[in-house]
């Protein structure tokens, strides 16, 4: 085994930047991201790279890694052969600040157009039964490759018309809430544009905490717009049974 | 050890990518798979020959491609009975979620793989505007679920022999073709959805209980959907190629008892 790992790191911000190439020493039970560090300590103290608990619950070591969007803390170098060279770069839907961080704010913005929980009146019992759906909702880490690798944000830059798989997952965990009220049918259709999302399911290909984003938040959420917009048996049904 | 290798950073070109991987095999075979049932598929439609058995011998036989068989006095020799039904598991399958990501990613290469650039194209609208129909898909659930009692009569009529009840290697493949369109039919989002996931509440409404309980049953098959869509895929192709060929005489459909 040898015990040099050659890496090819992005150095430079969004509008100029080049791959560097480090060797590092590699040591039993490495991570990327400890390679990463040793370059920072070995080569240059001035690589950027964010990171919180290394332990693949914070969201924030999110890059990609040959390419294949990762968190770098939970991906193992004995995973690459020894002799290969690993390149790292900073997600691609987003502006870089330097080198491996990026600018994930959007996201942020994105976020305050869903309207919070709002509980319904009068009794507030539920049951655990009904919860184990949208707790899957909750492991979310906002590490945001799922809304880097999302072609219709990454390649398409449609960050005005399409929330993204990440904030899709929010929303069903509102909307699926035994205890939530608020109807967001309206909203997903025209602000949030899960009709851009052709159900390619790159998100869910990525996520780190194996969220089932296609199957178990967009699709279900397809299929509620289904039922409010496109529909005319069901429209018909719910004029009939006085139901909104 | 430090040195500096030029890199381009974003790749804007059709399968540009960092990925290391053989991505394209995914895409690839998915394309050859669906081309390779959907010339088959057309050809036989079109061939509207040898798609029963049905001789004063033999259990009756039908071929999935043209049940039910629809034939009157007077039809135009050149319309194919086949063409009259298979719009609608046909139609079933065209906007089937899976089949959805399948061809958007192996035909339209919209994207060709995760984290693989796409051609540089404008106007993207996914499955709004000119898409919007595959919102129809519940629909030909519908059709779909009335055409799994229609194959499940025809196992029936394979089974009834001029001496009485009988199976053959014919009626064992129409059988597995039933229940693979059936758990491919049953493992559907859109069923999914209206046999119990529009339910927030289950405890709130009347039977949410036992909906929650088809739901969970429905989730089960709904994980493995890809599966089923290609097994029935497979299947419904094969049924009809064994009956072909027992129809020509190039197998004997051997009976079991
Ligand atoms: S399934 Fe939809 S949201 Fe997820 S990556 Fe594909 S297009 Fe984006
Ligand atoms: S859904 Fe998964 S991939 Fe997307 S931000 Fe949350 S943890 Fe990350
Ligand atoms: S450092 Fe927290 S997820 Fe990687
Ligand atoms: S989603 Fe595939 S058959 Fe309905």
């Amino acid at each position: 085994m040898s015990n040099v790992t050659t890496l090819q790191i992005y150095r430079g911000d969004n509008e100029s930047g080049e791959m560097v190439e480090y060797q590092v020493p590699r040591n039993p039970g490495m991570v990327v991201l400890d390679a990463v560090h040793k370059v920072q300590s070995i080569h240059s103290p001035d690589l950027a790279v964010r990171w919180n608990c290394k332990a693949g619950k914070c969201g924030s070591c999110s890059a990609e890694v040959n390419g294949k969007p990762k968190l770098m803390c939970m991906d193992r170098l004995n995973k690459y052969p020894d002799d290969a060279t690993i390149s790292i770069r900073p997600m691609k839907t987003f502006p870089i600040v330097k080198d491996l961080v990026c600018d994930v704010s959007w996201n942020y913005e994105v976020n305050k157009k869903i309207p919070a929980f709002k509980i319904r009146k009068g009794e507030r019992k539920y049951y655990q039964y009904e919860a184990d759906r949208v707790q899957e909702f909750r492991k979310c880490i906002e590490c945001f490759l799922c809304q880097n690798v999302c072609h219709v944000l990454r390649e398409h830059q449609l960050k005005d018309e399409f929330c993204g798989p990440r904030f899709l997952v929010r929303v069903a965990g509102l909307e699926m809430h035994p205890l939530d009220t608020e109807d967001r049918s309206e909203l997903l259709k025209n602000e949030l544009g899960v009709g851009l999302c052709n159900i390619t399911k790159c998100c869910t290909e990525v996520c780190p905490e194996s969220i089932a984003i296609t199957d178990n938040a967009i699709i279900p959420l397809k299929e509620r717009v289904v039922d409010r917009f496109f529909d005319p048996l069901g429209w018909i049904a719910r004029k009939l049974f006085k139901k909104t | 050890m430090m040195t500096k290798v030029a890199a381009p950073r974003t790749a804007t070109r059709l399968g540009e990518t960092d990925r290391l991987d053989l991505w394209w095999i995914g895409p690839l075979s998915v394309f050859l798979g669906l081309s390779l049932f959907i010339v088959y598929a057309t050809f036989r439609v079109f061939y509207n020959a040898h798609y029963v058995i049905d001789t004063a011998s033999s259990a009756y036989l039908l071929s999935p491609f043209y049940s039910p068989l629809i034939l009157w006095d007077g039809m135009p020799p050149w319309l194919s009975p086949g063409i009259l039904i298979l719009w609608a598991p046909g139609g079933f399958r065209l906007t089937c979620y899976y089949y959805r990501k399948a061809y958007y990613r192996a035909f339209f290469l919209d994207p060709p793989a995760c984290g693989v650039s796409e051609s540089p194209k404008k106007n993207y609208t996914g499955e709004t505007r000119l898409l919007l129909f595959q919102n129809i898909h519940r629909y030909f659930l519908y059709l779909a679920l009335l055409f799994l009692i229609i194959l499940s009569i025809d196992v029936g009529y394979s089974c009834i022999w001029p001496d009485g009840f009988g199976m053959s290697i014919g009626s064992l493949v129409l059988l597995t073709n039933v229940v693979l369109l059936g758990l491919y039919t049953f493992s559907c989002h859109s069923l999914r959805h209206l046999i119990g996931g529009k339910i927030d509440c289950y405890s709130c409404v009347a039977f949410g209980h036992t909906r929650h309980k088809m739901w969970k049953g429905v989730s089960i098959l709904n994980q493995k959907h890809m599966y089923w869509a290609w097994a029935s895929l497979f299947m419904v192709a094969f049924a009809d190629f064994y009956i072909w060929m027992v129809s020509t005489g190039t197998f004997t459909d051997i009976r079991i008892f």
